[in-house]
């Protein structure tokens, strides 16, 4: 294992007026790491992903990715750096199609120059060719390859959330962060999206941070868990450690006395 | 005259001009606030109201107080029409498409306004004598007594309707969540009808004032004050009725102060070049509120 | 399904043959030199809708002030030609490029503003343009601009439209276009995706201006008069626009070709009403928004294949009857 941790929070604050939603958060993530960040409703879960990701203004701390400052660069320069992610209320391209969304995602390796778009070169046609079966493949993955026509808002729910994660992997990222990825799925399509996340890391050799609620599956698949709480990172540690963690216990029982 | 009276003097005419811009952009952000329509045909309400008038005052033989009460009450009912006829059945279509239609009234009331009255300009009956009241080192007209007194007056009563008053405070919760009044019994559609007319009432109101201000009146008329009343809507920050006031005022009195530093030519770039400005500063206008997004 | 190969064979034969029918009534006078001023004027037409649909169509950005670039290329494109002697291709190529470069200014403050307030900030530089215009001695400020030779044929504009709608087509299916609709439909999504939305929509307004500057040029040296009017390059202009655009349809591009031509054809044809013309033409545009208020082809495209199985359809059902 490299000594040097891929991702890096330190002291990371996230402030909205008189709120603070994260608080003087610290973590690092080793990569190939597959890691949950759960906590109560309302924890600061989604702004920590935001923050990561560009999308709202850190107030304090820093954050890098290998040797990259991420700490407020805007969003398409994180994910350029190689961080990919999904949103808790599913933000596809709701009136395109499934591939489309996802060739959306290929942005950032595409090579041909805007000449060669315009007046359509060999070497544009030889790109999108080679996009569009990466973007088959992405949906290959995620067990969805029929639907590649379909317009995105039209299909069902937990389909949407896997067309969300293929779309993210056509950033060929390093690091990828789920918000509430099982999120309004049944029992079935929740085992499935286990097997894909497990072979996500072991197939594509990436780190993957994931917000999630449904207990059974987070200690189920991750090998290392933040607890946050109020904005507060509680607790660290492996599954196991974490059950047993008495101030995490509280803050998901009695978090109404303190 | 040194450069500073003339300024002055610029200043007193800009608040004129500035109170009707106000009177128009009133119902352009009163309808925006309510359903997030920039009502283009607004110009040419303010144009009827005008001709309205007009005929009251030639026609019927009525004194001013009369005829631009009548004046009022025939544009707010063009008003309450056109929002019935051309809008009501678009509520839940794309926004440009309601756009569209908006314009296509605006052109509609125009040339319907070019055949029935004449493409000409009419002479403004003057309903009371020209009179120049020394003012210190400026000069007012009485003419700019009246538009001024009556934009206040009327900017009065709207506010205490807005902010007093139970259609006030449906108006509001309409605008800020039809869904939610209309579930606490609110009767939505009575509502925007009352705002079309109280705005379109307004404008008849502004065209009146400036028909007798510069003395004549012309189906075209509506054009450039409406886009301009549009922009001072939007310069204070549209949806808000004292953003129109505010955005209304100070474009009045930045185009004279234009104009007395020599350019009339440059006047009616100025209403946009402050716009862009002050966008580009705060990019909900003077007086609008940072909408955030959550992601 | 059409093979591509064939469907651009075929595409091409069509668009010859309508040139070769335009050219063969004309020289048998069954169009009348006025009939092909008219087919000219669609042809520039074409040009600017198509172009306002790469910014408000497929960028999701709202402008409505598409006129102020048009009258930067046809005022730059006649000062080049009458008073510099330029040839007329590199003409509308400078009143393009100027254009363009004007888009790219007209971009920034669509950096920071959205919806209705870019929409009439948009406006605003549209009438800035024309203001500045309308102070301009070296072409003709308020009088107008006159004695503009007369060098668009209906050949170039033609020639022009077609190389227009193919160059943005191409772009709205590239990756370039897929971004531009990307940020159109979710900025913040797109930004999570490695898309600078800054970039593409600042893109969009500059290319969308330099085609609007091309017409421009067409335009001035088709009318060989401009006047600094806003019915003629200021936001009345800019609102004609605007209404093909929308009537034909926002994001598809055979639906602002059409509606480019029928709206150029429908005033026209009017002309014997001259009275109620004024009248009839808001109507049409009411009633057809009431009934279609996603425009004509609601964002789809009119392609040979749809062609093909739309005649199938047909076919068929002469078949069974
Ligand atoms: N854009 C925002 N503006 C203001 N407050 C916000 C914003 N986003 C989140 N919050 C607040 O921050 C807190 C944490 O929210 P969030 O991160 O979404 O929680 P969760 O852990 O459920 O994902 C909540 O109190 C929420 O209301
Ligand atoms: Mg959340």
């Amino acid at each position: 294992m490299p000594t040097t941790a891929e991702l890096m929070v330190s002291n990371l604050s996230v402030q909205f007026g008189g709120l603070k939603a994260v608080n003087e958060v610290s973590f690092s993530l080793q990569p190939q790491t597959l890691a949950g960040l759960i906590g109560p409703n309302g924890a600061g879960k989604t702004t920590i992903f935001n923050a990561l990701t560009g999308l709202c203004p850190v107030s304090g701390g820093e954050i890098s990715f290998g040797d990259q400052r991420l700490t407020n660069q805007p969003p398409h320069t994180i994910a350029r750096c190689g961080v990919a992610r999904t949103f808790q209320n599913i933000r596809l391209f709701k009136n395109l199609t499934v591939l489309d969304n996802l060739r959306i995602a290929y942005h950032k390796n595409r090579q041909y120059s805007l000449l060669c778009s315009l007046f359509r070169s060999p070497r544009y046609w030889r790109e999108e060719e080679q996009i569009t079966a990466r973007a088959k493949e992405a949906l290959e993955l995620v067990g969805l390859a029929t639907k590649a026509e379909h317009l995105a808002g039209s299909l069902p729910y937990g389909e949407q959330r896997r067309v969300e994660i293929a779309r993210a992997l056509m950033l060929s990222p390093k690091l990828l962060l789920l918000d509430e990825p099982a999120a309004g799925m049944n029992p079935q399509e929740t085992l499935t999206l286990l097997e894909l996340i497990r072979r996500l890391r072991n197939e594509l050799k990436i780190t993957i941070l994931l917000i999630e609620h449904d207990m059974k599956l987070v200690m189920n698949l991750c090998e290392r868990l933040f607890v946050l709480d109020y904005g507060h990172l509680i607790a660290t540690g492996d599954p196991k450690a974490i059950q047993s963690n008495r101030r995490v216990v509280e803050a998901y029982l009695g978090g109404t006395g303190a | 005259m040194s450069w500073h009276i003339a300024a002055l003097q610029q200043l007193v005419n800009g608040l004129a001009l500035g109170s009707v811009y106000a009177l128009i952009a009133l119902g352009y952000t009163m309808v925006y606030g309510i359903i997030k329509l920039i009502n283009f045909a607004h110009g040419e309400i303010y144009m009827l109201g005008a001709y309205f008038g007009f005929y009251a005052l030639t026609l019927l033989n009525l004194s001013l107080l009369p005829a631009m009460l009548l004046s009022m009450a025939a544009a707010a009912l063009v008003g309450v029409l056109l929002e019935r006829v051309a809008y009501r059945p678009l509520r839940n279509s794309p926004r440009i498409s309601v756009l569209i239609t908006a314009i296509g009234a605006s052109l509609l009331f125009q040339s319907t306004a070019q055949l029935v009255f004449g493409a000409s300009f009419k002479p403004f009956p003057q309903a009371m004598p020209f009179r120049r009241i020394q003012l210190g080192p400026v000069f007012i007209t009485n003419r700019q007594l009246l538009i001024f007194g009556v934009a206040v007056l009327l900017m009065i009563l709207l506010h205490v309707l807005v902010t007093y008053t139970k259609f006030g405070k449906a108006m509001r919760a309409v605008a800020r969540d039809k869904e939610a009044a209309l579930l606490m019994g609110i009767n939505v559609d009575r509502i925007i009808s009352a705002t079309f007319a109280l705005g379109s009432a307004l404008a008849a109101t502004a065209g009146i004032l400036v028909g007798m201000y510069y003395n004549r009146i012309d189906p075209y008329m509506g054009m450039m004050p409406g886009l301009k009343a549009f922009v001072a809507a939007v310069l204070g920050g549209i949806g808000m009725v004292p953003g129109a006031v505010l955005g209304g005022l100070l474009m009045g009195v930045a185009e004279n102060l234009v104009v007395t530093l020599g350019s009339s030519t440059l006047r009616d770039a100025v209403a946009f070049a402050v716009l862009i400005v002050v966008l580009l500063f705060r990019p909900t206008g003077l007086l609008g509120k940072k909408g955030i997004e959550k992601v | 399904m059409v093979k591509p190969r064939l469907t651009g064979l075929i595409k091409i034969i069509l668009l010859l043959c309508i040139y070769g029918v335009v050219r063969l009534l004309e020289s048998r006078g069954l169009l009348l030199p006025y009939h092909v001023q008219v087919l000219s004027l669609c042809c520039i037409n074409v040009i600017l809708v198509v172009s306002l649909n790469l910014i408000n169509g497929f960028t999701g950005q709202f402008s409505i002030g598409h006129a102020g670039f048009l009258a930067i290329g046809a005022y730059l494109s006649a000062f080049l030609t009458v008073k510099m002697h330029v040839p007329f291709l590199a003409a509308i190529l400078c009143g393009g490029l100027l254009a363009g470069l004007a888009g790219l200014a007209v971009g920034l403050p669509a950096l920071r503003l959205r919806g209705d307030y870019l929409a009439i900030a948009t406006l605003g530089f549209g009438e800035i343009i024309r203001v500045i215009i309308l102070n301009m001695e070296a072409v003709g400020g308020a009088k107008g601009f006159s004695g503009i030779p007369k060098y668009t044929t209906f050949g170039i504009a033609y020639l022009t439209a077609i190389i227009t709608v193919v160059v943005i087509r191409n772009f709205v299916h590239s990756d370039y276009g897929r971004a531009c609709l990307a940020v159109r439909e979710d900025e913040i999504a797109a930004e999570s995706l490695g898309v600078n939305s800054t970039y593409f929509k600042v893109l969009a307004f500059a290319l969308g201006a330099f085609f609007a500057g091309t017409a421009g040029a067409l335009f001035s040296h088709y009318l060989q008069y401009m006047a600094p009017t806003p019915s003629q390059i200021g936001f009345v202009k800019s609102i004609d626009i605007l209404i093909m655009l929308v009537l034909g349809g926002l994001g598809s591009l055979t639906g602002s070709v059409i509606a480019a031509v029928v709206l150029t054809i429908i005033p026209e044809l009017l002309r014997g009403f001259a009275e109620y013309r004024m009248i009839i033409y808001p109507i049409l545009l009411i009633v057809v928004m009431l009934y279609l208020p996603a425009g004509l082809m609601a964002g789809r495209e009119l392609s040979l294949d749809s062609l093909a199985r739309l005649c199938k359809g047909v076919k068929s059902s002469a078949h069974y009857s």
